[in-house]
């Protein structure tokens, strides 16, 4: 479970955080919207303790990751797999080779596995055939979906996507939601999702959680929050001008 | 005055607990080797002609300037050894130094920078991996192996630059110049040149390391700690160069 308990962080005097609570249960798959640059980023980050908070804690399975050292954190980390916001697959790696990383250097499983285990996922993802293409050969789509077989190949009990869709069309914004969420069901993570995807997004995620002003406004089942008499979520999902959501204008 | 003196104090003390931190991980297994040997290619393979252009033509340059004041003073029969000591000791180092930071270290800088703003470095921390240990301690290695490598290959180019101004231009005899060579050069200047080629090794690699991980976001962070990385990793070669040879007088 994760549980986050009063999370604040500023840059350069700008609250980003401001007191949030979170709680995401056992092989739920929540997922957290919000406008951009309202700090959802920045949030996914203090789960896997790329940033320190200035005050609050993050528990990852009953253990503060705020207060523990680097070895410690490090035991946590294994327990996760993160799809970035722009894939962050290594330039200098195939698709194989990115695949393949992570168990080649966290476990000692021998050549042959490893190179199986990569090669199904591959499969999994659609991909199978392009092992030896770069990344920078590939599209966005493929290189979403290369991120998430490459966050799943060490079977991580919590995943965390950061706007996995993002800048993707339609078709292929689907099938990444319809692979998040088979994998979802054949693995049984934990997950945790970044979107701005709506309303597809109700149809993906077990909760869905929106992010305001540095707190969440309010968490619930997809059908609480489409059906929300809030008027921040109301205007969210509505994508309306009016309310109390800025917009440009 | 003050603030600046310890935001520039802090920065420095950042800097070095990077180096020591780097240093710790060279002696921790596991060892990077395929890495290592990446970094050995990547820094020898981007140097080599430069290093060849520039450590022939500094010797040319110096046979000519050397030859015009010995003749003076009627003691041209010295150029041999002139030309090889100020090459072995002083040119060669620095100005191998130099090169490099221009052609590998500006590389190596935009290169973990680039991996720095797409995520990749995050993604290697989220998987549980010390960045360092995989970015860092490989390049630090490698430019202590091969500055000593190029500066050698410089030292020798330049001699043999010399050799043809000297001997095939101006006339003097191939005996004069490599016999007085062998009478005047000791064993302490090369092991002076090595010194400075490895301590240089250590400079470039670590400013142009530093520079990179901690880069601000966007083209323009790369940018600016491209730049960043080969001024610094100059300033301080000429500055480590005084200091050195002063106490090698």
């Amino acid at each position: 479970m994760i549980e986050i308990v009063g999370l604040k962080k500023s840059f350069n005097g700008q609250h980003v955080l401001n007191g949030l609570n979170l709680r995401v249960c056992n092989k739920e798959l929540m997922a957290i919207i919000g406008k951009s640059g309202g700090g959802k980023s920045v949030l996914l980050k203090h789960l896997i303790g790329l940033i320190k908070p200035d005050e609050g804690s993050v528990m990852i399975e009953g253990v503060d990751i705020t207060a523990v050292g680097e070895r410690e954190l490090d035991e946590i980390r294994d327990k996760f797999g993160v799809v970035f916001q722009g894939s962050a697959l290594f330039d200098s790696l195939t698709l194989y080779g990115n695949i393949a990383f992570p168990l080649r250097e966290k476990t000692k499983m021998a050549k042959g596995e490893i190179r199986e285990r990569a090669m199904s996922a591959l499969e999994d993802v659609g991909l199978q055939g392009m092992e030896n293409k770069f990344p920078a050969e590939i599209s966005g789509g493929m290189k979403k979906r290369v991120a998430l077989a490459r966050a799943l190949i060490t079977e991580p009990s919590i995943v965390l996507f950061d706007e996995p869709t993002t800048g993707l069309d339609p078709i292929i914004c689907s099938s990444i939601h319809r692979l998040i969420m088979t994998t979802h069901e054949k693995y049984g993570f934990t997950g945790v999702m970044i979107t701005h995807e709506i309303p597809e997004i109700f149809d993906v995620a077990d909760k869905v959680a929106m992010l305001y002003n540095g707190t969440i406004v309010e968490s619930g089942t997809p059908d609480e929050i489409r059906n929300s008499s809030n008027p921040v979520i109301k205007q969210f999902i509505t994508g309306s001008l009016e309310g109390p959501i800025e917009s440009l204008s | 005055m003050g603030v600046c003196f310890l935001s520039l104090l802090r920065r420095l003390g950042h800097m070095f607990i990077f180096l020591l931190k780097s240093c710790y991980l060279i002696f921790v297994p596991p060892f990077k080797f395929r890495m290592l040997l990446q970094r050995i290619r990547f820094f020898g393979n981007r140097s080599l002609l430069v290093i060849l252009l520039t450590g022939a033509f500094t010797g040319m340059v110096l046979a000519l300037q050397i030859y015009y004041t010995l003749r003076k003073v009627g003691s041209e029969a010295m150029l041999g050894p002139a030309v090889a000591v100020s090459i072995v000791r002083e040119l060669g180092p620095v100005l191998c130094g130099l090169m490099i930071t221009g052609r590998a270290g500006s590389a190596l800088a935009a290169e973990i920078g680039i991996m720095r703003i797409t995520e990749q470095i995050d993604a290697l921390t989220s998987m549980a991996l010390n960045p360092l240990r995989y970015l860092i301690v490989p390049s630090i290695v490698a430019a202590v192996i091969t500055f000593p490598l190029l500066t050698s290959i410089f030292d020798l180019v330049g001699i043999w630059g010399g050799y043809f101004v000297g001997v095939k231009l101006l006339g003097l005899s191939a005996g004069t110049y490599f016999s007085k060579m062998q009478d005047f050069m000791t064993m302490e200047d090369i092991f002076i040149g090595m010194y400075k080629a490895v301590s240089f090794g250590v400079i470039v690699s670590w400013v142009s390391c530093y520079k990179g991980f901690y880069t601000d976001f966007g083209a323009e962070g790369v940018s600016k700690a491209t730049t960043s990385a080969v001024v610094m990793s100059s300033v301080l070669i000429l500055i480590w160069d005084y200091f050195l040879g002063s106490l090698f007088v």
